[in-house]
């Protein structure tokens, strides 16, 4: 016997050993460790996004306003790009060569983020000749492709800061939203922004099989495990398109804002913000140099004056608080105050009116706009006995104004809203020091001056509630959505203020005569003429920025009113010189269709701004 | 009885019986790893499949005339066989065509064979033929140099084309060597050369030489039972690595404990070699000069490491030791390779529904990474089916040569198990991620004339060998 005839059983360890440890690696591998499945499913599936239209946007009257037009991506696989004719595919998407030769190293750089193996954007938005072009001569260069995406277009160059613009995704959107994917297109601002879930539909993924030089195989389960792309929803607006149009075209050389509002609805008819620019300019490839070019711009036309400036409402703000002292009973429809063209408060001092108006009633106060006779009002609202200090009345007469929807955000369909300023009287108070200030403090409140500030939509509220005889919906935007039954329940929701039918009969009386007597502060704007039964206030707002804002708000008819507006107009001086002859022209524009006055029109194009 | 009938059943038709269910099953693989929805058919010529199959049919016919060739044949003819293969190597290096950077193929009309894959049997062979001769014994200094000169001949010429791989095969005759008798001790030796070398890779070169000289110390107390003088050696280096640490902080200013631990080994080492010298304790000497030698090996790996190697090769290892890891690189064989098995999972994917090999995302996949295509579309189910149909080869191999009455036969289907071994480890653990990628083929199934019919002769030679094994005597 073989003296080592023992040592086959070494051998055979050694094997079975082997084989054994080979069992438990394959073990861990095919039956603990699920991630290589991961891994093998992003090796070999290529998934192919299927973008869906955006939804279309329309005015109230079915007018398109926002529309798509297809664009055309050029995608790169950077690990099959080959070698190829750089001057000619330069030329043909219109890039440097240096240009093409920088991205594609950029884009075979392998980081977190960027995988050579999957398709990543080379240039967005190739336009469509560019793209009949390259389309031709595609088959030369081997790891591009076009991927076709949607871009927004408008139908006219109007309302561009409330429908807002689409942009690429950042990572905070991506991080919010998982939905979203790195190149995708969302709404930044605006309606679009709002009604981002609506408009952008869903998309869609094609799952192809690909090999190792990701060339296509076929489609993953016969295209079982396909979605198709849903088409967004399409936007009915509240707007209408040509009083929109109209608005922009009359206040084209001023800084300001008209806003119009159906009273019995809420729904926003036309949202003026000037200076504007053109909406088209925030899509496409230029989008970033546009938007930092309209960024510096001086007169800051990205800023949207509707929502976001705060004005002080000026004399407009008399009809308030002639409501306010009508409730509370310190004034009578027939009180009567004398006025000798100023009021003195706080010892020697004077708040000056604009004429010496005699002795007058509350109708002709409103009629007239007597400084006056709403000082006195005012002081007798906060001086009233009724009530133990200045500050509980004080309380009383801001949750009296806030009714009216001022002073706070509606957080209706609108971005970028602000809230305006109604201060409290703990701002006093911080201001003056506890109980060291009373109604001849804060005097230049019955005129709607002081730190009152008040957005031209806020503003165009009031309005509304006035011409509703106290009641207001939230303003809003949306009429429709497309496949979807009914408007936002908080829209159909009715926001009254405490104050009697009678006591708007009143001051609705005074608005009409301020139009419709001689005498009347917007007397100069009346529409008898046209047939058209128009209220209004006028208002000059004394501000820190230069001239007077001028500024009126209307609403006509005066019974069921159809259109409430407001409208300010930056430094331009007397209330219905400049905003209620806009004013008036807008109302006759929405009611009528047409424009007979176009004398008034010429007139109002004439508006410029000193220059500086 | 007469002789035919008998012959007939002497062959051991179980080994057949596995070779043909590994044959079929990697032509079969093969079939699912280049699948070409244009030639669907498994018999197209034009697809590796086809020609596997071409390929299989012929091997039968080699087997078959093996089997009818008389045994006298082979021993009498081993030599002349070796030389022929040697000549081949020869011819390769001179007529070879160049194929990735490795001169390993040549090519007579349309027909390619690989010489390294025909050296393994002929090698075999020759060593069998030496072993059995009268007289030898492996244990004999003469004899290990006889076959190490052996064996060294084509790993000489393969080294020349290069192909690390078939290079590599030829170590798996220390496995046979080892059965015929060789001391374990050069199997240690061999391993913990191994072990050091890749020990050294990975670990700093500090924790190694304080590892060494901690377990050289521990071992030699528990085999000599020497506690005071293991106490005694031990101070002596503790002492000494105090002195010299106390110095390198005073005069240099810095430490490198490397060399401190070194300087004071090996001069504690020597005094102790003195001191038990003259005390008559055994084994001192080999203990201290072994874990001389385990410290200058380990401190010389990494000059061999960075100037023997070759750059890919040092790349392969470098990422199987976790030193690099990059798997779009060269790591991505391996990567791939994991992803593709793993993904398999319990009962795989199913024939002809592997993504990953199928689209190429492993490279070679019909020939060294045929193992991909069973663990992506088998699953855990049919891996666990070739490692046990190999597993059975292997230890039918091992009772087939156990059973032989000549040394030759023996020696012969031992180097037979020696060799399938190492492709079935080698190839399989690279496959799985546990060994680096060196490219040698799976026996019988990986793609490819040369490996399958030298696998084939390889074994039916053997199977020839057992058949007539009560013919044989010597």
């Amino acid at each position: 016997m073989n003296p080592y005839a023992i040592r086959k059983y070494i051998v055979g360890a050694i094997f079975v050993l082997t084989g054994l440890i080979f069992v438990f690696r394959l073990f861990y591998l095919q039956i603990i460790d699920r991630s290589f499945e991961r891994s093998a499913e992003n090796n070999s599936r290529r998934l192919i996004t299927q973008y869906p239209a955006r939804g279309l946007i329309y005015d109230r009257n079915g007018k398109l306003i926002v529309f798509n037009e297809a664009a055309y991506d050029l995608m790169i696989t950077p690990i099959e790009v080959k070698t190829f004719d750089t001057i000619e595919f330069a030329s043909l998407i219109n890039l440097s060569i240096e240009a093409v030769r920088l991205k594609i190293r950029k884009s075979k750089v392998k980081t977190k983020t960027n995988n050579i193996f999957k398709p990543s954007l080379f240039v967005s938005q190739l336009s469509a000749e560019n793209y009949a072009l390259l389309g031709e001569k595609l088959y030369k260069y081997p790891g591009f492709f076009v991927q076709t995406r949607t871009l927004r277009k408008y139908a006219n160059k109007t309302a561009a800061h409330l429908l807002g613009y689409v942009g690429e995704v950042d990572s905070s959107a991506i991080r919010k939203d998982e939905y979203n994917k790195m190149g995708d297109y969302i709404g930044i601002s605006g309606l679009e922004k709002t009604y981002e879930i609506e408009l952008r539909g869903r998309k869609g993924t094609n799952i192809l099989l690909v090999d190792v030089h990701n060339r296509v195989k076929g489609s993953f389960l016969n295209g079982r495990a396909d979605t198709a792309a849903v088409v967004g929803a399409d936007l009915t607006t509240t707007l209408d398109a040509n009083l929109q149009e109209y608005g922009e075209f009359l206040m084209q050389n001023m800084r300001g804002s008209a806003v119009a509002i159906e009273p019995s609805t809420g729904e926003i008819l036309a949202m003026v913000s000037t200076p504007t620019f053109d909406p088209g300019l925030l899509v496409g490839r230029s989008r970033a140099a546009n938007y930092s070019m309209l960024q510096t711009d001086p007169q800051k036309p990205l800023f949207f004056r509707s929502a976001m400036a705060n004005y002080p409402p000026g004399s407009t703000f008399k009809i308030i608080n002639g409501l306010i002292g009508l409730q509370e009973g310190v004034l009578l429809p027939n009180s009567r105050y004398s006025c000798s063209g100023g009021y003195n408060y706080g010892g020697a001092k004077l708040l000056k009116c604009t004429h010496v108006h005699g002795t007058l009633n509350l109708l002709q106060a409103v009629s007239q706009s007597c400084n006056v006779y709403f000082c006195n009002v005012f002081k007798n609202i906060l001086d009233n006995k009724k009530y133990s200090s200045t500050n509980q009345s004080y309380n009383l007469w801001r949750n009296d104004v806030m009714s009216f929807g001022l002073g706070k955000k509606f957080n209706a369909d609108i971005s970028n809203e602000l809230s305006g300023n109604v201060p409290s009287s703990g701002y006093y108070d911080r201001v003056f020091g506890k109980n060291r200030w009373k109604s001849s403090t804060v005097i230049s409140l019955s005129i709607g001056q002081a730190e009152l500030g008040i957005t031209p939509l806020q503003m165009a509220n009031m309005a509304t509630t006035i011409a509703n005889r106290g009641y207001y919906y939230t303003p809003h935007l949306v009429k429709k959505i497309k496949n979807r039954n009914g408007i936002d329940a908080r829209f159909l929701e009715k926001h009254i203020t405490p104050f009697d039918t009678a006591a708007y009969g009143v001051i609705v009386q005074g608005m009409y005569s301020a139009v419709n007597e001689a005498g009347g502060t917007a007397y100069w704007v009346n529409t008898q003429s046209l047939g058209i039964d128009m209220c209004a206030k006028t208002g000059t707002a004394q501000n820190p920025h230069g001239m007077d804002h001028s500024v009126f708000i209307a609403f006509a008819p005066r019974e069921n009113p159809k259109i409430a507006i407001a409208v300010f107009v930056e430094n331009a001086g007397y209330g219905a010189t400049w905003a209620g002859r806009i004013a008036s022209l807008m109302v006759e524009k929405y009611l009528k269709g047409t424009q007979t006055r176009k004398p008034m029109e010429d007139f109002v194009l004439t508006f410029k701004y000193p220059k500086k | 009885m007469n002789r035919r009938t008998s012959f007939v059943r002497n062959i051991d038709w179980t080994i057949v019986l596995v070779y043909l269910l590994l044959v079929i099953m990697g032509w079969v693989n093969i079939y699912a790893a280049v699948y070409n929805e244009q030639h669907k058919s498994i018999f197209e010529l034009s697809q590796r499949y086809g020609s596997q199959m071409i390929l299989i049919l012929a091997a039968f016919v080699l087997a078959f005339v093996i089997l009818l060739i008389d045994l006298k044949f082979y021993t009498f003819f081993a030599y002349p066989i070796y030389g022929f293969s040697l000549l081949l190597l020869v011819l390769v290096l001179v007529m070879g065509r160049e194929i990735n950077g490795a001169k390993a193929w040549l090519f007579i009309g349309s027909l390619s064979i690989q010489p390294a894959e025909f050296a393994k049997f002929a090698t075999t062979l020759a060593i069998a033929k030496y072993l059995s001769a009268y007289n030898i014994k492996v244990t004999s200094l003469r004899a290990l140099l006889s076959v190490g000169v052996l064996i060294f001949l084509p790993m000489l010429l393969i080294i020349l084309q290069p192909d690390a791989g078939s290079l590599l095969v030829f170590f798996s005759f220390s496995i046979m060597l080892f059965r015929e008798g060789l001391p374990g001790v050069v199997l240690l030796f061999g391993f913990v050369i191994a072990v050091l070398f890749f020990v050294s890779l990975v670990v700093l070169k500090v924790y190694i030489i304080a590892a060494i000289v901690l377990i050289g110390y521990l071992v030699f107390m528990l085999y000599t039972h020497k506690y005071k003088e293991t106490f005694i050696g031990f101070s002596l280096t503790v002492t000494l690595f105090v002195i010299f640490w106390g110095i390198a902080k005073i005069a240099f200013k810095q430490v490198d404990f490397y060399y401190i631990i070194a300087a004071s080994f090996f001069l504690s080492g020597t005094v102790f070699l003195v001191i038990t010298f003259f005390r008559k304790i055994r084994h001192v000497a080999i203990f201290v000069l072994f874990l001389f030698g385990s410290i200058s090996f380990s401190y010389s790996v990494t000059y061999m490491y960075t100037n023997l190697l070759h750059g890919h090769q040092r790349d392969r290892m470098d990422i199987l030791l976790g030193l690099k890891q990059d798997p779009l690189g060269m790591g991505y064989n391996v990567n791939q390779s994991m992803i593709a098995i793993g993904s398999g999972g319990f009962a795989g994917k199913g024939f002809l529904q592997g993504t990953q090999t199928k689209y190429n995302f492993v490279p070679e996949q019909s020939t060294d990474f045929i193992f991909c295509t069973v663990g992506e579309e088998w699953g855990f189910l049919g891996s666990l089916v070739v490692i046990g149909l190999f597993m059975f080869l292997l230890l039918r191999v091992v009772f087939i040569s156990e059973r032989q009455r000549s040394t030759f036969s023996r020696v012969y289907g031992y180097s037979v198990a020696s060799i399938l071994f190492f492709h079935f480890a080698i190839n399989i653990g690279m496959a799985i991620g546990v060994l680096p990628v060196i490219g040698i083929p799976l026996p019988f199934f990986s793609y490819g004339g040369s490996s399958l019919w030298a696998f084939t002769i390889l074994l039916f030679i053997l199977i020839r060998l057992d058949a007539s094994r009560l013919e044989l005597l010597k």
